[in-house]
């Protein structure tokens, strides 16, 4: 019982430290430069295109 | 920390270069021997400052910065790239994790060795490896490893090939049999391996985990040269001994090219397990570190190799638990083995990408990186590189999603 407390606690301590680093992070440090913002536009297009492949690829395995 | 900075320069940066060969790797290698006998290792040298623009970058970022990959991310691009490249990490190393697994398992059986025995003596020995609690001796004892790698040299010597043949077919650019699809996999495949991007989170963890400053950058660049030198130079060793070995035969991974030569030459089949075993077990050890060293650096545990268990428990809880679950997949029978080998080219062209766009801008970033920022030269260098890798190696993940793509 005393572990399953403790591990709950550590879970629990964990989230908390998440909630924590998204505070801490929440605004990007670099300045946004033009170039910074369209590296990570077409970062964003380029993952977005990709995980759309992903998402075929995986409906085309499950259909056939 | 501290006793590392008594370390002299030259092997303070060495690892990290040294360690490039995994079981994915040797397999690349052996395969395009095997296809193309020495026709690419033109093709394999001018890999060499590929590897060496790219990981200098990295270990002048971890130098300057003092903050591994996955930290710099999370304080420049903010929390939504960070979490995106830390998730991401953590499936990619956990995927290549099971495929140096299956790498080592194959290259034991070979020798009699049950799966479970390799499994359960890989944990031990690293767990055993990064107890120790410095950093300096889990690095004496992994470069003794990288050393094992050389074992391909005096293979290939074995082996007999021919020096006219290397240098008519070898040195001089060509692509036998025309560029085609299956050319350009073969391409893409030795591209992939060479530049993976665990090896950047992983390498600029272990600069600042050493405690490098900027004064050691010079020693990093010399040793950067070095290890992308010698990591190229026993790839085309491997070439050499299965181009001359097994030329034309179809090869799928490196037990099997292991097998096919054991029938040749028991002695150089050995050697050739032998070096499938020991590149896994190096693959093993880095990668089981990357992850670590990346969830540490985010949530603020202690995160160093010089620390003992008591001292860093989630460092060493993730370093074990990541290890020990991907060595039990291997064991499950029907565990889909080549699924995983396949769905970690995916997943690595979601996370290669980003990781060197990131890389190319953080060294752009004058504020932070102040007289160790990018010149127009290394821009334009690494930039051309940066573009030809996440091409080249999104088409490799494309070509493994649409096996028909470049045929």
């Amino acid at each position: 019982m005393a572990l399953v407390k403790s591990i709950g606690a550590s879970i629990a301590g964990n989230l908390e430290k998440i909630r924590e680093i998204n505070r801490r992070y929440s605004r990007p440090r670099i300045s946004m430069s033009t170039a910074v913002r369209i590296s990570l536009l077409t970062l964003r297009i380029y993952l977005f295109v990709l995980v759309g492949l992903l998402v075929y690829k995986f409906i085309t395995i499950l259909t056939q | 920390m501290e006793g590392d900075h008594a370390v002299p320069g030259p092997f303070r940066a060495r690892l990290g270069r040294d360690d490039r060969h995994d079981a994915g790797g040797i397999t690349t290698y052996a395969a395009t021997g095997a296809k193309y006998g020495y026709n690419l290792i033109w093709f394999l040298i001018i890999l060499v400052p590929v590897a060496y623009y790219v990981q200098e970058m990295t270990v002048r970022l971890g130098a300057v910065t003092k903050r591994g990959h996955a930290e710099a991310i999370f304080d420049a691009f903010g929390s939504f790239w960070g979490w995106f490249s830390l998730v991401d990490l953590m499936i990619l190393d956990w995927l290549t994790l099971v495929t140096e697994f299956i790498g080592m398992t194959a290259a034991m059986r070979i020798f009699g060795v049950p799966d479970w025995l390799t499994v359960l003596a890989v944990c031990l020995l690293m767990g055993l490896i990064v107890v120790n609690g410095r950093y300096w001796t889990w690095e004496k004892i992994a470069l003794a490893f990288c050393f094992l790698n050389l074992i391909y040299i005096p293979a290939a010597f074995m082996v007999r090939p021919s020096v006219t043949q290397i240098i008519r077919d070898g040195l001089v650019p060509n692509f036998p049999g025309g560029f085609n699809g299956e050319m350009f996999f073969f391409l893409m495949a030795n591209i992939g391996t060479t530049i993976a991007p665990w090896m950047l989170f992983f390498q600029q963890s272990s600069v600042v985990d050493k405690g490098m400053t900027e004064k050691d950058i010079p020693w990093g660049r010399a040793d950067t040269w070095l290890g992308a030198w010698v990591t190229i130079i026993v790839a085309i060793f491997i070439v050499l001994l299965t181009g001359t070995v097994l030329i034309g035969v179809e090869i799928n991974d490196a037990a099997q090219a292991s097998a096919a030569i054991w029938e040749k030459d028991k002695y150089v089949g050995a050697m050739m397990a032998i070096g499938l075993f020991d590149a896994g077990f190096l693959g093993a050890i880095c990668i089981s570190l990357a992850s670590s060293w990346a969830f540490g650096e985010i949530f603020g545990w202690a995160h160093s190799l010089n620390t003992k268990i008591k001292e860093a428990p989630w460092f060493y809880a993730n370093y074990f638990f990541t290890l020990v679950t991907a060595g039990l997949v291997v064991l499950i029978p029907g565990a889909p083995l080549v699924l995983i080998t396949l769905f970690v080219q995916v997943v690595a062209v979601t996370l290669l990408p980003a990781a060197l766009v990131f890389l190319i801008l953080l060294l752009n970033d004058k504020p932070t990186m102040g007289e160790y920022c990018n010149s127009l030269g290394q821009n334009v260098i690494g930039g051309a590189i940066v573009i030809t890798i996440i091409f080249l190696s999104t088409c490799y993940g494309l070509s493994a999603l649409f096996p028909s793509l470049f045929q």
